[in-house]
């Protein structure tokens, strides 16, 4: 068996696939955050508090509801992006015209508020969420036992970043978004209804943040607190890929992922901090992020 | 300034109080602290509260003429939150004894400040043994469980019904150094042996690459040196790989029912680990888990909240007879008398504040096999008292 | 100084010296140390303009420094309380350099990833004792004289480097420097091209306010003798924003008064537990969307004073 720094190369492929699979997670999350940050100019920190709402209303759709996991697929972004809306219309829109660090800090009073409401409500030992019969059990690849699920989760995330990406980067809605942040006043003499754009791009955001928590319930266990310490890395990721590029962002959290990979199994402790460190040395070389532009 | 009150015995003083003699204050004051909102409010919590007014209640403190007064607060696993609410509580409020205290460091910090002020502490949710080590104090008894007795009832149990090549998954900070620590020198003495550890950060929600590394390994027993969500996740993503389905078998150094609970039977089912209470060992048990339940809407007992019952009813009979709430004297009184309740049965407390009872060593049922609500666990070992706690003489205490 | 601050000064020095007459002098001396890591704080951010998504790091580094030199090494109080302080310096310093390079939203977000790799070093470093942190921090004895056992002379101690504190926070924000750096948050390029260096001013404003928070943190170790990871986690850092901005940024006395209502809050709302969370989150959200003067600035703006 060949070993690569001493680590046999089907381990290390087997470690570099999960990376992968994290990996989506971080894209799709950081997707939801560089979309709202790129066109916005809002930094959510209420994202990991939406996240945890996406996968608890799902669980709530499956125990209450008997909706299951499929269904809670379409349903629960729409549901999750609606409060978006909501906050966005009666709160955000409220401190464009104020700098933007105002925007950061009545999200994060948000995702207080949120996760102390769920807190209260349901614990925080978790509660658990069946994994789709679908999409159990796995196969064994050789160099490792892949879940079914696991390779879903890539392949979605996937899906979704291409498409978002797409959407945003080629289509005439897409580029009207970006016109629109980039002078709004303009785009509004055009007839185009800027605020109720803002609006929905804000709502898809936090749609994209709830679709990685439904995701996320059945592997994690659904408790209020999943979001909280996910949500810095998350924002470690967009940092490093540019806080305004979707393409960065997703890039970045593939590769974040799998960095991340390696490291657990070269260097495990420093799993946690590796993602800092290399966010604190690309802001100071480029410090609009790997494929941002300095706005 | 007030903390919220539970007052419990409708007699007041106008009952000829001949035991009020020496009680300061003529109250028994008894302040139950711990995690009532985070990681661990179902394993302790309002459940503890809950435990300590039943032992008020079963010990007939009313009757007697005592007059006792149960106080509660969150702690919020804080260590200096903790300390500020026990120094407050023994200055201002004047609270004679603390029981519960969850979470390491904090129980630690309360443990200096008892013994400052000669108050009286009885800990059941916190793990370290410490307590009853290099941190042992006159004003401290150790109640339920600690660091030690698990890893021994665990390792030793499992090693000897077969279970001798382990691998670790181990959280990285000192709690779970320990917890593996332990572990492996009762794993080694009992001659297995570790085929391989990995250490996670704490709190990774991820465990996917770390349980590969275990499944590589091929050990028969993957110990999980961990505690709370880093345990429960670890368990639902092993079930997830397989593990369990490839043939190897999960050992859990710190879980409670709550955790079993909070995943689900067809995640847990196989996990070996060490408790000491468990509302379906006997008649008696049963019978305190359903006054229990009554009154904490429908969740079950766990051996925390076990420990607070069975601490409170212990400090209040040695209160009456020492005829005083001097915290000194009383944990002096507890450790004299022989302990005996419905719960953990006969035991005794130790010079050194470590109470001895049985323990058991438990496997989770599959969900084929369970009867009822919480029917969770099957017995499969039982650690006689004197064996499931380390030894007097090894913890380094000079009391 | 102007005579509304004179009051304000007279009436805050009046409360604390009488004040633990009547409440829990713990309870006031957790709070003085508080009052003077916002005000650090807001010395950044309300008049450097700069938002610091990391000084918990400020306030732990020197909570363990002057534990471990008290417990392990057996400093007196007078050079622990030093040796946090200049631990806290130290650091500043050197993330100062990092993080100054940059602006507004990049520059919090380079102290928070700073803030959290010194967190999880702590959480892993054996002489923290981790989650454990160092307990049974010996109090002293001040200057070889004074007992600091006695609650009366530790209460002494902390209120006069609260004083100390705050006067040189007072003292800072009023000298040429201050007027620089007030120039430099309301329009950075112009004041460059008056000549000033301005990342020189910013990296001085920065270790200045890092320091300050160290000495708090320092203090802080000794009062409760214990020093834990809760004073490095991000949510501490949290706390100290919204200390800041419920007490008014920007103004002289917001943060004390900031500090104050927050702590008061926690303590009485401490047997709800997750009400807690919640109701600081209701504050922020408030103060954010209607009340963004604070407290303190809302009162100066309707009397039409500074404070």
């Amino acid at each position: 068996m060949t070993e690569i720094f001493g680590v046999p190369t089907q381990a290390l492929f087997g470690q570099l696939l999960i990376g992968l699979i994290n990996g989506s997670f971080y894209a799709l999350l950081s997707l939801g955050l560089a979309v709202i940050f790129g066109l916005l100019n809002i930094i959510n920190f209420t994202h990991g508090a939406q996240y945890m709402m996406g996968a608890f209303v799902a669980y709530l759709l499956a125990n209450k509801a008997g909706v299951g996991y499929w269904w809670a697929l379409a349903i629960v972004p729409v549901v999750v992006g609606a409060t978006g809306i909501v906050i966005e219309r009666l709160m955000l829109a409220k401190l464009y015209k104020l700098d933007h660090l105002y925007g950061l800090l009545l999200t994060f009073g948000l995702a207080l508020i949120i996760q102390g409401l769920f807190r209260n409500e349901y614990g925080t030992s978790g509660l658990p969420y069946a994994m789709p019969s679908e999409l159990s059990g796995g196969r064994n690849l050789g160099f490792m036992f892949l879940p079914n699920y696991r390779a879903w989760v890539i392949v979605a995330s996937l899906a979704i970043c291409i498409g978002t990406w797409f959407v945003i980067e080629r289509t005439k809605l897409g580029s009207y978004l970006r016109a629109a942040t980039e002078n709004p006043a303009l785009v509004q003499a055009f007839g185009i209804n800027v605020p109720r754009m803002i609006t929905l791009t804000y709502g898809f955001g936090v749609a994209l943040a709830a679709l990685a928590g439904v995701m996320a319930a059945p592997i994690y266990q659904v408790s209020p607190q999943m979001g909280a310490d996910l949500i810095i890395v998350v924002f470690a990721v967009v940092v490093i890929g540019g806080m305004g590029s979707i393409l960065g962002s997703i890039l970045t959290g593939f590769g974040l992922g799998i960095i991340e990979g390696l490291t657990k199994v070269f260097y495990p402790e420093a799993s946690n901090t590796v993602i800092f460190v290399i966010m604190a040395i690309v802001l100071m070389i480029k410090p609009a992020g790997l494929f941002g532009a300095q706005k | 300034m007030k903390l919220k009150q539970t007052i419990l015995a409708a007699a007041i003083a106008a009952m000829a109080g001949t035991a009020g003699a020496q009680v300061s204050d003529g109250v028994i004051k008894i302040g139950v602290m711990n995690d009532m909102s985070s990681l661990y409010a179902d394993i302790a919590g309002p459940g503890s509260v809950i435990a300590a007014r039943m032992a008020i209640e079963d010990f007939g403190a009313a009757k007697k003429g005592m007059k006792v007064e149960v106080l509660s607060a969150d702690h919020q696993n804080k260590p200096d939150v903790g300390s500020q609410i026990a120094n407050q509580w023994y200055d201002v409020d004047k609270v004679d004894a603390i029981f519960d205290v969850p979470t390491s460091s904090v129980a630690l910090a309360v443990n200096e400040i008892t013994k400052k002020k000669g108050k009286a502490f009885l800990v059941s949710g916190a793990a370290t043994s410490d307590l009853t080590g290099k941190a042992c104090s006159p004003n401290t008894i150790h109640w339920t469980y600690d660091t030690w007795m698990l890893a021994n009832g665990t390792g030793s149990a499992i090693v000897k019904t077969g279970g001798d090549t382990w691998f670790f998954l181990t959280s990285d900070y000192a709690f779970g150094h320990a917890l593996e620590r332990d572990t492996e020198a009762v794993v080694l003495k009992g001659g297995g042996k570790v085929l391989g550890k990995v250490r996670h950060p704490l709190n990774a929600q991820d465990f996917s690459s770390f349980l590969l590394q275990a499944q590589a390994s091929k050990a028969k027993i993957v110990g999980l040196a961990n505690a709370g969500g880093d345990t429960t996740n670890s368990i639902k993503q092993a079930a997830e790989f397989g593990i369990v389905k490839g043939g190897q078998s999960l050992a859990g150094m710190l879980v409670f029912l709550s955790d079993i609970h909070g995943l689900g039977l067809d995640k847990a089912q196989g996990l070996i680990f060490t408790e000491t209470f468990y509302w379906d060992l006997n008649a008696q048990t049963r019978e305190w888990t359903k006054r229990f339940v009554a009154q904490s809407k429908g969740k079950y007992p766990t051996m925390v909240q076990a420990g607070v019952y069975s601490a409170v009813m212990h400090y209040l009979k040695a209160v009456e007879a020492a005829k005083t709430d001097d915290g000194t004297k009383v944990i002096a009184q507890m450790k004299a008398m022989p302990t005996d309740d419905p719960l953990f049965g006969k035991g005794s407390i130790r010079k050194d504040g470590r109470k001895i009872h049985p323990a058991y060593l438990v496997e989770v049922k599959k969900p084929s096999e369970s009867k009822g609500p919480y029917d969770y666990y099957k017995v499969r070992a039982t650690i006689p008292a004197n064996e499931a706690f380390r030894p007097e003489k090894d913890g380094g205490c000079n009391l | 100084m102007p005579k509304s601050q004179k009051i304000a000064l007279a009436v805050m020095t009046a409360f604390f010296l009488l004040a633990p007459l009547v409440l829990y002098p713990v309870f006031l001396m957790k709070a003085m140390c508080f009052a003077l890591f916002a005000c650090a704080f807001n010395l950044l951010i309300g008049f450097g303009g700069l938002l610091s998504f990391g000084h918990a790091m400020f306030l732990g580094t020197a909570g363990y420094a002057c534990a471990h030199a008290a417990k392990v090494w057996g400093f007196p109080p007078e050079f622990a309380i030093l040796f946090g302080t200049a631990m806290a310096a130290l650091l500043s310093f050197v993330t100062g350099l990092l993080a100054i390079r940059r602006q507004g939203i990049y520059f919090a977000m380079v102290t928070l990833a700073l803030a959290q790799m010194i967190y999880f070093y702590y959480l892993q470093a054996p002489f923290t004792g981790g989650e454990d942190g160092i307990q049974a921090v010996p109090r002293g004895i001040l200057f070889g004289v004074l007992n600091l056992s006695n609650v009366w002379a530790m209460y002494g101690m902390v209120f006069v480097i609260f004083m100390g504190g705050f006067l040189l926070v007072y003292r800072v924000i009023h000298s040429p420097f201050g007027q620089v750096l007030k120039a430099i948050r309301e329009n950075e390029p112009r004041a460059l091209s008056l000549g000033y260096d301005v990342n020189r001013y910013k990296l001085l404003a920065y270790a200045i306010s890092g320091t300050l928070a160290g000495l708090a943190g320092a203090t802080k170790a000794l009062v409760f003798q214990l020093a834990s990871l809760t004073d490095v986690h991000w949510s501490m850092s949290g706390e100290v924003v919204l200390m800041t901005l419920l007490g008014g940024l920007g103004t002289v006395f917001g943060p004390v008064v900031g500090a104050f209502i927050i702590i008061t809050l926690e303590t009485y709302l401490a047997q709800l537990g997750a009400w807690v969370t919640i109701v600081q989150g209701v504050i922020f959200v408030i103060c954010v969307l209607t009340f963004r003067r604070g407290v303190v600035g809302e009162l100066g703006n309707w009397l039409r004073k500074p404070l």
